[in-house]
């Protein structure tokens, strides 16, 4: 029996819904793999890493926490992806979005003003608006590419942050250890319950997930920036500008990334310390891939990457396994989505025998 | 004197991991392809060569080890480009991610245990020169490898008729398709390569210059690579003056902590990402320099017609 790949003749629909589907669920087959590999029983290792995190309350509070920034910076990357603007550097905006917001919340005069929050809100998107806008500069005037310098700024955003915990704003009654003091109550999101993390900032989200919808499939913009990125000469033949399409793609992967920044310093972190994030900038944009640069594809693909990060930290402390396990699953899940998007475009056919 | 010394030696070992991966990923981008993922190959590399050390294998196994990790790396890559014709910025990403997760995974088992670092050659009489000889005949083995590769490189590329196909597939796949060379395999041949030579810079970078495993140890120095062949306008011996400057920049950086330069030491960590972008910005201006170069398919994915 003899197979052919051949191009289909319309891209399926189907597929375009069924890939992210399959390779998640190829994912889980690969970890099953792996953990047997590594001499676990694969059922009870994957019921460690997918089904025990869920089984409390705290887990599910601990699911939508860390779901929460992953959607946020996913829906404001999907917007640049889907005009072809590379920004992977949101990790870097995340920091300093979260370093312009505990700026705010520790040096305000008046620690326990109510405007302490919501200025913490618009330093923390505007800072993530401010390194995001190095890169449009660059790119829009200097055809600079912004892969590269979105990630270069990545590295120093994070020197930035090791600079100011060891220096000049670690807190003096820290036992020396390199972190600022704690940001006023003030300044920080109102959980929904005390003994559970998650607090009201993830409405943030919600209400970011609704405009991303909106912007992209409700306004001129978004459809100029779609057919920008799906054809450039089109674009360019229809007078969209490009240098539009920048600006607007980086400026918004900065702004959910500085927000996402201020929300986990406002919310579980309560300060600033050498590493205040697993990733998180990283990992969007899995999700915004996985999620088909869809606001709502993004929901359920953040909240299967946050599982992974759960299940990572779960098998940690459970298996001994490290939790670099989280990105080699990351790493294969994006794989097998770009593997299965293969089908989209293309069916492997059979061939009749004959002679 | 020994100031001067010091900062051309540390300059030579420092841009040899730049050399390695920049020379192996201008031979992937000069076949047309695009692999984002030098980061996370440099550190499978460097993670299963110091894991071939810290396991009792010879230097030169381990070695071999480290290049034959990056390059099994970058066929993952491979498959996807190629086989499946994904977008090529969105694949490199993943094995950016999974390379620094499967290295992540894999020192944990070897913490931060310390090993023999990789030899210095001695040569008679030759190393013993002074001045000369600490300056030109006293490096690790890697060392001359990697110049070696530079050598070999820019032969193959314009001066054999294999670097001429290499560089006529990366301009246009069609047309040497419809001439009836290979183009699938050699675009694998010239995946492989890179991840082989980016495997040899990780490698170099933890049994050579910091014998020591560190989580993400690389620190950029995969994408830096990525931006020096953009800087070197997709020419060898650009990319090796590149990567001595990068080198001879993290070098001044370092002394000048040794030497407590009144800046905080992440300024001066930070000045070779900041280099980065000027020296991109300060390329990438030139644009009709850049055409000129670019191979003219980079990143378009080609499936040859049936």
């Amino acid at each position: 029996m003899r197979f052919r790949i051949e191009q289909r003749p319309e891209p399926s629909a189907t597929m375009r819904v069924a890939a992210p589907v399959i390779a998640a669920l190829l994912t889980l087959l690969a970890g099953s793999l792996l953990f047997a590999a590594l001499g676990y029983n694969p059922v009870d290792a994957l019921y460690a890493f997918f089904i025990a995190p869920l089984n409390s309350i705290n887990g599910l509070s601990e699911w939508l926490l860390k779901a929460s920034p992953l959607i946020l910076i996913a829906c404001g990357l999907a917007i640049g992806f889907r005009a072809n603007v590379w920004n992977i550097g949101a990790e870097g905006q995340l920091i300093v979005g979260a370093i312009a917001a505990t700026g705010v919340g520790l040096f305000y005069p008046d620690p326990e003003s109510s405007l302490i929050l919501p200025l913490m809100l618009l330093a923390g998107a505007l800072a993530g608006i401010a390194w995001a806008a190095i890169p449009a500069f660059l790119r829009a005037r200097m055809n600079t590419n912004e892969i590269l310098v979105t990630l270069m700024l990545t590295y120093i955003a994070s020197l930035l942050l090791s600079w100011l915990v060891h220096g000049p704003w670690r807190d003096p009654m820290g036992f020396n250890y390199p972190q600022t003091a704690l940001l006023p109550a003030a300044g920080m999101f109102e959980p929904f319950d005390y003994s559970y993390r998650l607090n009201s900032s993830i409405f943030i989200t919600v209400i970011a997930v609704f405009l991303t919808w909106l912007f992209t499939d409700r306004s001129f913009l978004g459809y100029k920036m779609s057919v920008g990125g799906a054809a450039p000469l089109a674009a360019r033949y229809a007078g969209f500008r490009e240098s539009a399409a920048v600006w607007t793609g980086l400026l918004a992967g900065g702004a959910a990334a500085g927000i996402a920044g201020m929300a986990e310093v406002a919310g579980p972190l309560g300060q600033l310390s050498p590493q205040i994030s697993p990733g998180y900038g990283f990992a969007a944009i899995i999700v915004a891939f996985v999620g088909r640069l869809n606001a709502f594809g993004i929901v359920l693909s953040g909240l299967l990457m946050s599982l992974l990060f759960l299940g990572g930290e779960a098998v940690q402390l459970g298996l001994g396994l490290p939790s670099a396990i989280t990105r080699i699953f990351q790493g294969i899940l994006l794989f097998l989505l770009l593997a299965a998007d293969f089908f989209i475009f293309y069916r492997i056919r059979r061939l009749p025998e004959h002679a | 004197m020994d100031l001067f010394l010091a900062i051309f030696t540390g300059t030579v070992i420092a841009a040899t991991p730049l050399i390695f991966a920049a020379l192996g990923e201008l031979i992937v981008e000069k076949s047309g392809v695009l692999n984002l993922g030098i980061e996370g190959m440099m550190l499978v590399g460097a993670a299963f060569a110091f894991w071939a050390v810290f396991s009792g294998l010879p230097m030169p196994v381990a070695i071999a080890v480290g290049a034959l990790a990056g390059a099994a790396s970058s066929l993952i890559f491979g498959v996807l480009a190629l086989t499946f014709l994904t977008n090529q910025y969105a694949a490199g990403l993943a094995l950016a991610i999974f390379g620094s997760g499967v290295s992540a995974f894999l020192g944990r088992s070897f913490g931060s245990a310390p090993i023999d670092a990789l030899d210095r050659i001695q040569i008679p009489f030759l190393s013993d020169i002074p001045v000369i000889g600490p300056m030109f005949f006293r490096f690790d083995p890697l060392v001359y490898l990697a110049i070696a590769a530079f050598f070999a490189i820019s032969f193959f590329l314009y001066r054999t008729k294999g670097g001429l196909i290499l560089r006529t597939i990366g301009e246009s796949p069609e047309t040497s398709h419809a001439i009836g060379y290979p183009v699938i395999r050699i675009r694998y041949l010239a995946v492989l390569f890179g991840g082989l030579m980016a495997g040899l810079g990780g490698a170099y970078l933890s049994i050579a210059y910091t014998p020591l495993w560190v989580e993400n140890m690389t620190a950029g120095k995969g994408w830096i690579s990525l931006a020096l062949v953009v800087f070197a306008t997709w020419r060898p011996l650009r990319v090796l003056l590149g990567a001595w400057l990068f080198g001879g920049m993290t070098i001044l950086q370092l002394q000048g902590q040794a030497l407590g330069v009144a800046v905080p030491s992440e300024l001066l960590s930070a000045l070779p990402y900041l280099a980065t972008i000027v020296v991109l910005v300060i390329i990438s201006r030139h644009r009709q320099t850049l055409a000129l170069h670019f191979p003219a398919s980079l990143a378009r994915p080609f499936r040859p017609p049936v």
